[in-house]
C-alpha cells in the first residue's frame, strides 16, 4: 500500500487532475484526426478546472509527430513509407485494403488512419500474415485503423515506452488484439476487439498504463493486466468473452510483479463465452463465466464496476496453486495480497460456478450465487460493505479503510518517458570500449588499423574522423572496409571520434602474446 | 614420487608442445616465461577503473528497460551482470581455462567442452569427460553468460564460483578433487606467482573459482549484425533477415517471448518437450532442482547468440542442425513428450503452423546474431606445461 499512498499522494501535490477532453491540439490540419481537436467550450467550473490542465501530458503520452507527414494511398505499402520516414513522422493511412506487415523500430512514428464517407484503413493479414503491427521505437501512436485476419496480433508493443493504440477497430485477428509488452507510460482506448482467443486488449509486463473506453468481446479474455504495476482499466465494456477482465502475475516470466492495478468503473457482462483458448495457454484454464479474476496480483483495487450475469462468478480471486495450466516459479509470489474490493454493481452472477467452488460453498455452508470467491493464502485483502454480496472464502478480508479512488486520475506520467542521458565524454568511451575495440586496438592490428596510427592521422580533426566513420571508404588494401557506424548518431559519433583521439593505452592492447 | 610423476609428465608435454607446433606461427620452442607478467589491461570491451576493476562498456548501456530487467525490444538495456574483475585475474583465468591441470588426470581443460573455436560448445550431443566417458548433458555456449542468473542446463547454480565446482569435480567430466587441485596447482611455482599477482592470498579454491569467473565473465558478444541493427543502422540486416526477425518476434513463432533480445535469452526455465535421445533416461531437469513436478523436463532457455556455431542443439544435443532445432517448434505441442507421464508444456509451445520459407528466414535470422570480436587470445604456453589446445 505504501507506493500507491506514495504515488497518489504525489499526484495530488503535482495538481495532476487532468481528463481526457478538453485538449488543445495544433497539429497540422490536412486532415482532422479523431482524437485531436477540441472539445466544446464550457462555463462550467468543474470544466474550466480540466481546461486549466489541458497543458499535461495524460493523454498523449506519444507526444506530436509533426515534423512530416505522409500519406500512403491504398496500393501503396505503409511500411515502405515507415522505412523511409524520420522520427517525427505522422503517416496518414487512407482508406483501402493493406495486406501486410508493418513493423518499426524507430522512434516518434504516428499510423493514423484517416476516414472518408466512415470508410478506414483496413489491414488484412488474410489468415496468412502473422502481425499486423510491430513496434520496437518509443512515442509510437497507432489510431483508426481496422485490423484482421492475422495469425499473431493486432497491433504488438515490444519494449517502447509512451505509447496510444486509440481507436481502432481489432476483428478475428489471432492471439492478443492489442499486445503492449515491456513498455512504460501507455494508453490503450477507444478500441473494439473482438474474437480473439487469447486476450482482446493484454497488458504484459509494463508499467504506467491506462485502458480505458473500450468494448471487448467474445473473446476468451477481455482485458488482461499482466506482471505489471500501475495500471488503471476504467470505463470498458466487457462482454460476452470467458473471463472479462484479469489482473495476473503470470510465473515464469522475467519481470515477476503485479501491483497497484485500479479496475473501475466497467460494465462487465454475460462473459459466458465457451473457452475456447489454445491448449496449454494460460487462459485456457479460465473457467467460463468469470467476470473478473484476479491471480497472485498485489494491490488490486476492484470499485464501481456493474458485474452482471457471469455463470461462474463475478469476482474470483487466486492463487498460483489454485489456477489451471500455471507453471512453478521459484521467483515469482504465489498469493494476491491486498485485494481491495470496494462497492460495485453485481447482479445474477455465479448461477452456474464451476464444481470447485460449489466445494468451497459446501464446506462454508453457504447457500446462493457466489459474487465472489477467494482462495488463496494471501494477507492483507480488504471489502467495503461485504453484506452487498455473496462472498465465498473472504474470512480474512478485513473492512477497507478507504471508499473511492477518486484522487487517482491517472498513471500516466506528467512527461513520456525519456530516453537515457548519457554524458558525451561517457557516450565515447561506451562506444569505443563496447563497439571499436573488437576491431582497433591501441598499438597493433586487429581487423583494422591500430588507435595510435588513426590519432596520427586526424589527431585535431574529430569532425574528418566522424566523416569517415560514418561513410568508409576503403584506404588500405591489405585491410578490410570498415562498416559504416553511423547507427551510432552524430552525438555519438562525435564523442567516440573524440574519445578515441585523446584515448591513451590504459584499455585494450593487442592481445597478449601468451 | 607425486613430484616425480609431476616432472616426468611436465617432460613430456613440453616435449609435445614444440612437435605440436612445428608449422605453426608460433615459436613455442621456449617454456613459459617465468617472469611472466600477467596483463595490467582489461579485455576488449571493458574500462579499467580507478580501482583496478574492469567494467563492462556497451552501447546497451545508453538505453533503460522495463524494471532494469534488460528484456525486450531493441533498444534496451542489459540485464544485471557480473564485472568488476581485475585484468590480473581475468588473464589468470584464461590460463587456467586452457590448462588441463585442472582435471584429476590433466587431460581435460575447461576448454576441452568449451572451445572457443566453436563458440566455446564441443560440437557433441552430450560431452565427454573423465577417461573417455559421456556426460549427460550438452555444453552449453559461454559467451554472455556474465548474464545469466541461472547456470547449468537444470539452473542448479546461480553464480559461476558454484558453478564451476560442478564440472571440476565430476567424476563425468574433469574428475578432480579439491585437495588434488590446489596440490597440483601449487606445485607450480609459476602458477604460485601468477595466483600472488592476482591475488593477495595466493592459490586457494574461492581464488580459483573467482579466476575462472573472471574470464568466462569477459567472455562478450554484442556486436553482431543484429545488434547494428537494433540500434539503428537498417541496412546491416537484409531483406530476408529483417523478414526473419518479424518472424522470430511476431505472436506467431513467439520465439522471442522466451529468447528476449537484447541477450536472446530470458533467464527463465521453460519446459518445451524435445523428443529423448534414443536408449536415453528421460531427463528431469529442473524438476529436481526446484524439487517441483512442473518443472519436470524444464531447462534453462539458452541464448542464441552464435547459435549457429554451437550444433548439435537442446539440452543433450537433440537436434543435429539449427534448421531441425527451429522445426521441432513448428510441429506441434508436446508431439514429443513422454505420453505416460505428462509435462507441463510452457504455454508458448503451440503449433505456430509456419510454412517452410519461415523456418528457413528464421535460420537466416539466427545467423545475424554471430559476433566473436571480443575472442580472447588461446595461449600457445600453459604454465603447467602441459599442452595447450591447438
Amino acid at each position: 500500500m505504501k507506493t500507491k499512498i506514495l504515488v497518489l499522494s504525489l499526484i495530488i501535490a503535482t495538481g495532476l487532475i487532468g481528463t481526457y477532453i478538453g485538449k488543445k491540439y495544433s497539429e497540422p490540419k490536412v486532415i482532422q484526426m479523431i482524437s485531436k481537436g477540441k472539445s466544446p467550450s464550457s462555463s462550467n467550473t468543474e470544466t474550466a478546472v480540466i481546461d486549466s490542465n489541458a497543458g499535461s501530458e495524460h493523454s498523449k503520452p506519444a507526444g506530436t509527430a509533426t515534423n512530416a507527414i505522409v500519406v500512403v494511398n491504398e496500393g501503396e505499402s505503409i511500411q515502405e513509407a515507415v522505412k523511409t520516414a524520420s522520427p517525427g513522422t505522422t503517416i496518414q493511412i487512407m482508406p483501402g485494403t493493406y495486406n501486410e506487415t508493418v513493423y518499426i523500430d524507430k522512434d516518434s512514428i504516428h499510423l493514423i488512419g484517416v476516414f472518408d464517407q466512415g470508410k478506414r484503413a483496413r489491414l488484412d493479414g488474410e489468415g496468412k500474415l502473422n502481425d499486423a503491427i510491430l513496434y520496437s521505437g518509443n512515442n509510437i501512436a497507432v489510431e483508426n485503423l481496422f485490423i484482421t485476419g492475422y495469425k499473431g496480433n493486432g497491433i504488438m508493443g515490444q519494449a517502447g515506452n509512451n505509447f496510444e493504440i486509440r481507436n481502432n477497430i481489432i476483428k478475428d485477428t489471432g492471439v492478443y488484439g492489442i499486445f503492449p509488452q515491456l513498455g512504460k507510460n501507455g494508453i490503450v482506448e477507444h478500441n473494439v476487439v473482438s474474437g480473439i482467443e487469447d486476450a482482446a486488449i493484454y497488458i504484459g509486463m509494463s508499467d504506467n498504463v491506462h485502458v480505458s473506453h473500450n468494448d471487448v468481446f467474445d473473446s476468451v479474455a477481455g482485458i488482461e493486466i499482466e506482471n505489471s504495476r500501475h495500471a488503471i482499466v476504467e470505463n470498458n465494456f466487457v462482454q460476452n468473452n470467458t473471463g472479462g477482465i484479469l489482473a495476473f502475475i503470470t510465473p515464469g516470466l522475467p519481470i515477476k510483479t503485479t501491483y497497484d492495478v485500479i479496475i473501475r468503473n466497467n460494465f462487465i457482462a454475460n462473459n459466458n463465452h465457451p473457452n475456447f483458448g489454445a491448449p496449454g495457454s494460460t487462459v485456457a484454464g479460465i473457467p467460463a463465466g468469470t467476470g473478473i479474476l484476479v491471480m497472485a496480483a498485489d494491490q488490486v483495487v476492484i470499485e464501481d464496476n456493474i458485474i452482471k450475469n457471469n455463470k461462474n462468478t463475478g469476482i474470483l480471486i487466486v492463487d498460483h496453486a489454485n489456477a489451471a495450466n500455471i507453471t512453478d516459479d521459484p521467483d515469482s509470489e504465489p498469493n494476491p495480497d491486498e485485494v481491495s474490493i470496494l462497492n460495485n454493481t453485481m447482479l445474477n452472477n455465479g448461477y452456474e460456478p464451476i464444481v470447485e467452488i460449489k466445494g468451497l460453498m459446501a464446506l462454508e455452508l453457504k447457500t446462493g450465487q457466489p459474487d465472489i470467491v477467494h482462495v488463496s493464502q494471501g494477507s492483507g485483502s480488504c471489502i467495503l460493505n461485504r453484506s452487498q454480496y455473496v462472498t465465498v472464502g473472504l474470512g480474512d478480508f478485513s473492512d477497507c479503510e478507504f471508499t473511492h479512488t477518486n484522487n487517482i486520475d491517472s498513471y500516466l506520467l506528467n512527461t513520456p518517458v525519456k530516453p537515457r542521458k548519457i554524458e558525451a565524454s561517457e557516450r565515447g568511451m561506451i562506444a569505443y570500449l563496447g563497439v571499436c575495440t573488437g576491431c582497433h586496438s591501441f598499438n597493433g592490428r586487429l581487423i583494422g588499423p591500430s588507435i595510435q596510427q588513426i590519432q596520427a592521422l586526424y589527431f585535431d580533426n574529430p569532425e574528418g574522423l566522424v566523416e569517415y566513420i560514418a561513410n568508409p571508404i576503403k584506404k588500405r588494401p591489405d585491410y578490410p572496409e570498415m562498416p559504416s557506424q553511423r547507427y551510432l548518431g552524430d552525438e555519438t559519433m562525435m564523442a567516440v571520434a573524440k574519445y578515441v583521439l585523446q584515448v591513451e593505452n590504459v584499455s585494450p592492447s593487442a592481445p597478449a602474446s601468451h | 614420487m607425486r613430484s616425480l610423476c609431476l616432472h616426468t609428465f611436465l617432460s613430456l608435454a613440453l616435449f609435445s608442445v614444440s612437435l605440436s607446433s612445428i608449422g605453426t606461427q608460433s615459436s613455442a620452442e621456449q617454456a613459459f616465461p617465468l617472469n611472466y607478467e600477467l596483463s595490467k589491461q582489461c579485455p576488449p570491451g571493458f574500462s579499467l577503473e580507478n580501482d583496478n576493476e574492469c567494467r563492462l562498456r556497451s552501447l546497451y548501456q545508453l538505453y533503460s528497460s522495463t524494471q532494469g530487467q534488460g528484456v525486450g525490444g531493441t533498444k534496451t538495456s542489459l540485464p544485471q551482470y557480473r564485472d568488476g574483475f581485475s585484468p590480473q585475474q581475468i588473464d589468470l583465468g584464461r590460463f587456467l581455462f586452457f590448462d588441463s591441470i585442472l582435471s584429476g588426470d590433466q587431460t581435460i581443460s575447461c576448454a576441452t567442452c568449451h572451445d572457443p573455436r566453436k563458440s566455446f560448445t564441443d560440437g557433441l550431443a552430450r560431452s565427454i569427460g573423465a577417461d573417455g566417458q559421456h556426460g549427460v548433458r550438452s555444453a552449453p555456449t559461454l559467451w554472455n553468460s556474465a548474464f545469466l542468473t541461472h547456470l547449468n542446463w537444470d539452473a542448479s547454480a546461480n553464480s559461476f564460483e558454484q558453478q564451476v565446482q560442478t564440472p571440476l569435480f565430476s567424476r563425468l567430466e574433469m574428475n578432480n578433487t579439491p585437495e588434488n587441485l590446489i596440490t597440483s596447482l601449487k606445485n607450480i611455482p609459476i602458477y604460485r606467482v601468477l595466483f600472488k599477482q592476482a591475488f593477495a592470498d595466493g592459490i586457494t579454491l574461492k581464488n580459483i573459482y573467482s579466476s575462472l569467473a573472471a574470464f568466462q565473465a569477459s567472455l562478450i558478444s554484442l556486436n553482431s549484425r543484429y545488434d547494428e541493427y537494433a540500434h539503428g543502422n537498417h541496412s546491416a540486416l537484409n531483406a530476408e533477415e529483417i523478414a526473419g526477425f518479424n518472424i522470430f518476434r511476431s505472436f506467431v513463432a513467439r520465439c522471442s517471448e522466451c529468447h528476449t533480445p537484447p541477450l536472446f535469452t530470458n533467464n527463465q526455465i521453460a519446459v518445451i518437450g524435445v523428443p529423448q535421445p534414443e536408449n536415453r533416461p528421460f531427463d528431469v531437469g529442473a524438476e529436481l532442482t526446484f524439487a517441483s513436478r512442473k518443472l519436470r523436463g524444464g531447462f534453462k532457455v539458452p541464448t542464441l547468440r552464435n547459435i549457429s556455431n554451437t550444433a548439435p542443439y537442446m539440452h543433450q544435443g537433440n537436434f543435429s542442425s539449427l534448421r531441425d532445432a527451429t522445426e521441432f517448434y513448428n510441429k506441434g505441442r508436446g508431439h514429443a513428450a513422454p505420453k505416460n507421464n505428462p509435462l507441463y508444456l510452457h504455454w508458448h509451445i503451440n503449433e505456430p503452423d509456419l510454412t517452410s520459407n519461415e523456418i528457413d528466414l528464421l535460420v537466416t535470422f539466427m545467423k545475424t546474431l554471430e559476433d566473436e570480436k571480443f575472442m580472447p587470445m588461446i595461449p600457445k604456453l600453459l604454465p603447467s606445461g602441459l599442452v595447450p589446445p591447438n
